[in-house]
């Protein structure tokens, strides 16, 4: 019952969006799909992939399908704020050549300052000549932290001097949806570790309309492109966590679909980078792994197109898409029980005795039930 | 009367960069100064963590360059730990930075620098079968130039032309400049390798991301060695790494070294991109084992474009200054004893030349006071260009038998005299130059790795960090834009202090006490602006040094200062506790 009401909603949705002009009247993504040489099936094939991604059910694979074929009616304005480029990177990295990256091909990137051509005054005027063609219906990403409030001048763009913090705010004001990209625009990134000389923050604090956070240091390029169709399907709202992260895409731990998991629950142990351990695949929780208190989709979408993920390549999860994750993860090749900093939950639950449960006890359930009742305890929504 | 003419922001850059010239009645630039606009602070972030932890912040400076720092950050603290990390270790990771410079260089010259070398507009007159003959001339297996596939580029972009609107990112640039030199045909070549070299990067990407785990910020280093162990010790994953070094190589030799040849025969006569260089002094630093004892680089300094002559580095003459940047304390500083405390004065009010040509009003550099978030590297004093052109000449001034030959066959295929390097298109040249390097030789590394393998398969050295010992260590080499250095002092088992010296610091930094320039700043005099509102020369000179700013902006207090307690009025200069 639930499903079929979602799915006259999507439906109509998306019929709604393609009442919208295009971008460009000569082509259209399906043909371009077509041109690029790949089948309806494989299309198809992808559009079910993503589907799941999503935690739809299988039903709605001809609307995500849909979703992806009117992506061209989608201007896209990108800014950099204080970062280091590594969410445009990922970004870049989309698929060889595949439908994630003709997605990204063909919606109008109409401000992005790593690939576009124009410079200076002439690329200030792109900026501004899109969110006045486009206002109210332009899509803003935003990469990096916002150094803000009276260090707003840490960070200023374009000859007249605007603070990275203003330029951000006036593109908020008029964008159909906002999605900070990366753990810097999502939470204040690497600059606002302690003690945040810079004063750099979210971009949720600098603007009162929603934002959705898609955090990650970079997140994988599916989930960017997953941001995208789940928007084009669900408008700006889709089920989102505490810290505004969409639950499709961070509902699970790294730990409950890690690759390792077995290693783990038969309390097979890497004592030591390069150990017999190590060369056998064992679980990387001694060394430091932050898998079970991480909320992200690595361990089943890995990165580059499936190539690999941290845990596989034998180093564990450092906790990149949670808030705060370099002060509040502790060191970075030890348990989370050991360390210098602040933890996450503060020294509840999970946080106390995760350690001493991964290494003795050695129950899954146990640390599954007590990180969860720890995040339950400490994650409240947002005011 | 002198005009000033803003560039802010140059796009197709990492970072957030600012450049603005004086330009006479004649064209010429009289004065320039570049400015980073942007400053994050890590150094001061480092301070009290626990040294494990801090190459992996410490990769996040950058996330295009984006395994250099996570090297150099990690060697930094082996070397103060004094580890030895096993010959496995360093082979791997020379696989990732091989292709680390492959990507960056690859992206750089076509998807950052590329459209100020190629007019897009003008491939879509190119007469397809012309430029399919064409491309043989620079290449004996050219990649991506049949008929037909020309034909399919310049129909895939004439559908973005005919709507200016839909130009999308290439709209409002500068096509048709005059000191564009390609004609229609290359163009249409350049063209299509700019598409090919979107997958080919990719590619690139899932190659480091085989032994790195992802790609970019790949998470594979560990202080001590590499933790990929179950993939070197996988045939398929090895395998993998090959096809694809295969499918990157032959890019690079049949599209990339092609379309430098072509540039170089074209560019030869264009006084914007042959205009001598401001700053001719060199240095470089060994890198890329590929075995015992054997690099692709090596170490030196090169003055006054002197190749004759290559002196030994001495790692006590490196300093870092601030009389023109927006910190405190102006003095010569050696890293291991960095200071960096913010002292924002920010722009003045004046005219400069609007998109129009008219005068508009604007923020300007305040050039006799400080100016920008990067510091001022000096080497016994003395500015220094680091980077691919740095690394090939100290190679090339040392004799290195497989830097020679690239350099030379280069040269003879083009019949540019050495003297000509000395230039934007030397510097463009010598990139593609050391991709080649790599392109041609890193396998060495991976056949030795597979010998090594099968006598040892020791991957990370064992080690300890005493509590009540001081330590201090640097790690030093060469990556895609130059010469990087990061020092780490470790005192109670935690970062005391931590500098990092990057490549676009040493090129971008402003002048110093003695009014002496950095090599951004130093090349731009001189220069002919064709059009004051399409300052695509500048732009040109700018992306030769394949600026990358977030890397050169990053330092912090090391005095245990609390930096948050400064107010500082971003209009009006000063700063008050």
């Amino acid at each position: 019952m639930e499903n079929s009401s979602l799915f006259d909603k999507l439906s109509s949705r998306l019929d709604e969006l393609s009442n919208l002009p295009k971008l460009d009247d000569e082509v259209s993504i399906s043909k371009l799909i077509e041109e690029k040489g790949f089948s309806r099936r494989e299309f198809m094939t992808w559009a079910g992939a993503m589907t799941s991604m999503l935690m739809l059910p299988a039903s709605f694979t001809p609307l995500v399908a849909q979703a992806a074929e009117i992506a061209d009616r989608l201007p896209l304005v990108w800014l950099h704020m204080a970062e280091c480029t590594g969410c445009s990177e990922s970004l870049l990295r989309s698929a060889t050549p595949s439908i994630d990256s003709l997605i990204f091909d063909y919606i109008s990137l109409e401000y992005h300052e790593t690939i576009m051509a124009a410079a200076g005054w002439q690329a200030e005027q792109n900026l501004h000549n899109a969110m006045q063609k486009y206002k109210g219906r332009y899509i803003l990403m935003v990469e990096g932290g916002i150094p803000h409030a009276e260090s707003d001048y840490f960070l200023t763009i374009g000859a007249h001097g605007k603070t990275g913090q203003e330029s951000a705010q006036e593109a908020c004001a008029d964008a159909a949806a906002i999605f900070a990209i990366g753990s810097c625009s999502s939470f204040g990134g690497v600059q606002a570790a302690y003690p945040n000389p810079t004063n750099a923050t979210a971009l949720s604090n600098i603007t009162n309309k929603t934002v959705i956070n898609v955090p990650g240091c970079p997140p994988s390029e599916s989930n960017i492109v997953g941001t995208l169709l789940h928007f084009i399907l669900y408008g700006t709202l889709p089920a989102l966590d505490v810290y505004n992260r969409p639950k499709w895409a961070y509902g699970l731990r790294i730990h409950d679909a890690c690759e390792r998991r077995g290693r783990f629950d038969a309390g097979e142990f890497v004592e030591q980078f390069g150990d017999e351990g190590a060369k056998n695949g064992y679980c990387l929780y001694k060394v430091g792994c932050k898998g079970p208190y991480t909320f992200n989709n690595c361990s089943k979408q890995k990165f580059n197109q499936g190539t690999s993920w941290p845990v596989q390549a034998g180093h564990g999860c450092m906790g990149c898409s949670e808030p705060d994750f370099w002060d509040k993860m502790g060191i970075v090749h030890e348990p989370l029980g050991d360390r210098l900093y602040h933890t996450v939950f503060g020294g509840l639950g999970a946080d106390a005795t995760a350690d001493k449960i991964g290494v003795g006890i050695l129950t899954v359930t146990a640390i599954g039930i007590a990180a969860h009742a720890a995040i339950s305890l400490v994650k409240k929504p947002k005011e | 009367m002198s005009k000033r003419v803003i560039v802010d922001p140059i796009t197709r850059i990492e970072g957030h960069l600012r450049a603005e010239v004086i330009v006479g009645d004649d064209g010429v630039v009289q004065d320039a100064f570049v400015s980073s606009t942007l400053w994050r602070g890590l150094e001061v972030i480092a301070k009290g963590r626990d040294p494990r932890n801090i190459p992996l912040m410490m990769q996040r400076i950058c996330g295009v360059c984006t395994y250099s720092h996570y090297l150099k950050s990690t060697m930094a603290v082996e070397d103060a730990l004094g580890i030895k990390i096993p010959y496995n270790a360093e082979l791997v990771r020379t696989l990732m930075n091989a292709a680390l410079f492959m990507h960056d260089h690859v992206v750089h010259f076509y998807h950052l620098h590329g459209v100020d070398w190629v007019d897009i507009v003008s491939a879509l007159s190119a007469d397809e079968e012309k430029a399919s003959k064409l491309a043989f001339k620079y290449s004996d297996n050219p990649i991506g130039t049949g008929e037909n596939e020309l034909k399919k580029v310049k129909e895939k972009i004439a559908k973005f032309a005919k709507n200016p609107q839909g130009l999308g990112p290439f709209a409002n640039a500068y096509w048709g400049h005059k000191t564009f030199r390609f004609t229609p045909e290359q163009n249409l070549i350049a063209l299509s390798h700019y598409l090919k070299a979107l997958e080919i990067q990719r590619i690139i990407a899932q190659m480091m991301a085989i032994f790195g785990g992802k790609n970019p910020h790949p998470q594979s280093l560990a202080v001590g060695g590499v933790t990929c162990v179950m993939d070197i010790l996988n045939p398929a994953r090895m395998g993998e790494y090959l096809v694809k070094y295969q499918t990157i190589a032959d890019f690079v030799n049949n599209a990339y070294y092609a379309d430098i040849v072509m540039a170089a025969e074209m560019y030869k006569t264009e006084p914007s991109v042959m205009k001598p260089m401001g700053v001719k002094n060199f240095m470089a630093h060994q890198d890329m084992m590929v075995g015992r004892n054997d690099y692709l680089f090596e170490s030196g300094v090169i003055m006054n474009g002197d190749l004759s002559k290559v002196f030994e580095i001495d790692e006590d003459m490196i300093t870092e200054e601030a009389t023109h940047s927006w910190y405190k304390d102006d003095a010569p500083q050696h890293p291991y004893d960095g200071t960096t405390n913010p002292n924002y004065t920010g722009f003045v009010d004046g005219d400069t030349v609007g998109p129009d040509g008219k005068m508009i009003s604007s923020k300007m550099i305040n050039e006799k006071e400080k100016y920008s978030w990067i510091k001022s590297p000096r080497y016994k004093g003395e500015p220094m260009e680091v980077g691919p052109l740095a690394c090939m000449l100290v190679g090339y001034a040392k004799g290195n038998k497989k830097t020679v030959k690239v350099v030379n066959d280069f040269l003879a295929k083009t019949g540019v005299p050495a003297a000509a390097l000395f230039s934007t298109l030397g510097r463009t040249a010598g990139r593609m130059l050391q991709a080649k390097l790599i392109a041609d030789n890193a396998l060495v590394a991976f056949n030795n790795l597979i010998e090594n393998l099968k006598v040892d398969q020791e991957t990370c050295a064992t080690y300890t960090i005493d509590k009540n010992r001081e330590y201090k260590g640097r790690g030093m080499g060469d990556v895609p834009r130059g010469m990087l250095s990061h020092w780490i002092r470790i005192k109670n088992g935690v970062v005391e202090n931590y500098q990092a010296v990057v490549p676009s610091t040493w090129n971008a930094g402003p002048m110093d006490s003695k009014g002496a320039k950095g090599p951004y700043e130093a090349d731009l005099i001189g220069l002919k602006i064709e059009d004051l509102t399409q300052p695509i020369e500048i732009i040109r000179i700018i992306h030769s040094y394949d600026p990358c700013i977030a890397c050169a902006v990053h330092v912090m207090d090391t005095k245990g200062k609390i930096l948050s307690q400064y107010k500082v009025d971003p209009l009006y200069g000063g700063c008050t506790i």
